[in-house]
């Protein structure tokens, strides 16, 4: 692919976003896309960090603890501390990373199913614990958070308050799907560097990689550490559009389908979790009319796709690609 | 003068078996060294010992004065030794050139960080990888199919790229593990002039195991000959050639009691 049709198609991804999702919105009066369409955005980050796990050669389904996590430390910083909200941002993220850094240590050294099974439980781990720590409030949950205040510095604002905007959800929308813009921006940027290179040489061979001096350890630390921060701030921002969080807010199922946005993308492609998160989750949304029939439609499309296309969706341009030859 | 690399009476159990034992030799600086032995003399186990895949149960490898046994296989590559694999361990998906590129990790001068933000030395890093990739691959003769899947690969070619792989490391000492096993005598004969051409051009320090007796005898400066774990020879290779406990070794001494 040209670089100038590289570009075209970024500008033409930034257009649809920014201008044409909110224009189609407005036109055809489905407000509740908007929160739809946010947490697609949002539940895209907390999968790019899954698919970074897997870009290294671990199957991660535990991304739904740091989400948690987040949500918990974003939640507590504002409500107990007083903090601003975009100040606990990217704390939330931080926090995840760190403990992901000390869970990470022992679990990393585990392959294919039993990293697998360890990262599945850890989820159920996240919620128990918020269920029984003081802090937490329990099964009650932390509710009634405030709207993201604004952020200024000497009397310059330079985020205003979520609720001075006429819309929220609108607000809210733009500033989850500029997230998700970052965060990929910052994904493709990552895989396409040297670290790429060094997280597939990871993924293909460990023990060669680590014989031509790669510190295999620190690398799948460094990549999980990532993956929670990313998983955090998702959990985090969540937290500040619902005003409220639970316990169950973030459970094993949310996990599973972390992993399956990635799957079902494609896990060689950085926008994979994107493009999955977003059949997946609108998907759903949009057979909510079929009523009874919607799981049994869903499973079905979803075992076509995974027959059909085994290496993801984005393998659809791949083959195209290799017929052309 | 002291030697490049010392093994010092190395030892390494499995259960109640002994693998290696307590094996001890020098290895000089730009020296071939082989070590050979019928199949479970312990050749293997010795190699990542040395190259710290595996931790020994008591002895110690010592490189330029510093002991490298029982640390990181990361670390033992940063100082220098650098192994290659028996089976034919190479990045399946990826290009032979990439496969050579990411094996220049130890040269690197950036940080991850510098990496992602294309600092000054994350680009001088790949700019002075991707040339010496090249060169590399012209060097070890894969320079016409450097843009091809590594899986795509034959067999003899795989085993090439496996050594470009290593050299890409700049290794003071590169262990070779088989790297004849399964190749006809062409290129056997190829792959012993490349290896050759590694220590020659290169001065690199090569130490290998190999099954193959014409190539090891033609190839090695030295020959150390294992044995149920233990050292039984070592010596040029018109020694060994010589050597009864190698001949009663290989030919086995129950035949002769036997009476055949």
């Amino acid at each position: 692919m040209g670089t100038g049709l590289r570009i075209a198609g970024v500008l033409l991804f930034l257009a649809i976003v920014f201008l044409g999702v909110p224009w189609a919105i407005q036109a055809s009066g489905r407000w509740d896309f908007y929160y739809t369409l946010t947490s697609v955005a949002l539940l895209a980050i907390a999968s790019a960090g899954v698919w970074l796990t897997f870009y290294i050669g671990r199957i991660n389904i535990g991304q739904g603890a740091y989400a948690l996590t987040g949500g918990y430390v974003s939640a507590i910083l504002v409500m107990q501390a007083g903090w601003n909200f975009w100040l606990t941002l990217p704390v939330a993220g931080i926090f995840c990373a760190l403990v992901s850094v000390l869970i990470g240590l022992p679990i990393l050294r585990l392959r294919g199913v039993y990293f697998a099974m360890v990262t599945l439980v850890l989820t159920e781990v996240a919620r128990l614990t918020a269920l029984a720590l003081p802090i937490t409030n329990g099964a009650k949950g932390i509710t009634s958070i405030p709207l993201p205040g604004e952020v200024s510095i000497l009397g310059l604002t330079l985020i205003p308050a979520i609720d001075t905007f006429g819309d929220v959800k609108l607000a809210f929308y733009l500033v989850a799907a500029a997230l998700m813009v970052i965060v990929f921006a910052g994904m493709y940027r990552l895989v396409n560097s040297r670290i790429g290179h060094l997280c597939r040489s990871l993924q293909q061979n460990e023990e060669l990689a680590s014989s031509i001096g790669v510190n295999i350890t620190y690398l799948r630390i460094v990549a999980y550490a990532i993956s929670s921060f990313l998983g955090g701030i998702a959990g985090a921002m969540f937290v500040a559009i619902s005003q409220s969080i639970y316990p169950s807010s973030f459970t094993v199922v949310d996990s599973v389908n972390f992993m399956l946005n990635c799957f079902l993308g494609g896990l060689a492609y950085v926008f994979g979790p994107i493009l999955g998160t977003l059949v997946l989750y609108f998907g759903w949304d949009l057979l909510f009319e079929t009523g009874r029939f919607q799981l049994l439609i869903y499973s079905s499309v979803l075992i076509l796709i995974i027959v059909l296309l085994p290496n993801g969706l984005l393998s659809v341009f791949e083959r195209k690609r290799a017929t052309a030859r | 003068m002291s030697p490049l690399l010392e093994v010092r009476s190395v030892t390494r159990r499995f259960g109640g078996l002994v693998a290696v034992d307590s094996v001890a030799f020098d290895v000089a600086e730009k020296e071939i060294l082989s070590v050979i032995g019928p199949n479970g003399a312990g050749k293997s186990t010795l190699f990542k010992l040395i190259a710290s895949f595996l931790k020994t149960s008591s002895g110690e490898v010592i490189f330029k004065g510093e002991k490298i046994s029982d640390r990181s296989p990361h670390e033992v590559a940063r100082r220098g030794v650098v192994r290659t694999f028996q089976e034919t361990t190479i990045f399946r998906g990826m290009t032979v050139r990439d496969n050579v590129i990411v094996a220049h990790h130890l040269r690197s001068k950036a940080s991850l960080a510098g990496y992602f933000f294309a600092s000054g030395d994350a680009r001088a890093d790949e700019a002075a990888f991707a040339r010496s990739a090249d060169e590399i691959c012209d060097f070890i003769g894969l320079g016409e199919i450097k843009d091809e899947m590594a899986s795509n690969l034959p067999q003899g070619h795989l085993r090439a790229l496996g050594i470009a792989i290593g050299l890409a490391t700049d290794p003071a000492v590169l262990l070779l593990d088989e790297p004849f096993a399964g190749m006809n005598h062409d290129e056997t004969m190829r792959t012993v002039e490349l290896v050759r051409g590694v220590r020659d051009e290169r001065g690199v320090t090569v130490l290998l195991v190999e099954h193959d007796m014409p190539a090891v005898m033609s190839i090695s400066d030295r020959i150390v000959v294992l044995n149920f774990g233990q050292k039984i020879a070592e010596g040029t290779p018109a020694e060994i050639r010589a050597d009864d406990k190698v001949i009663e070794a290989y030919l086995g001494a129950e035949d002769e009691s036997i009476g055949l």
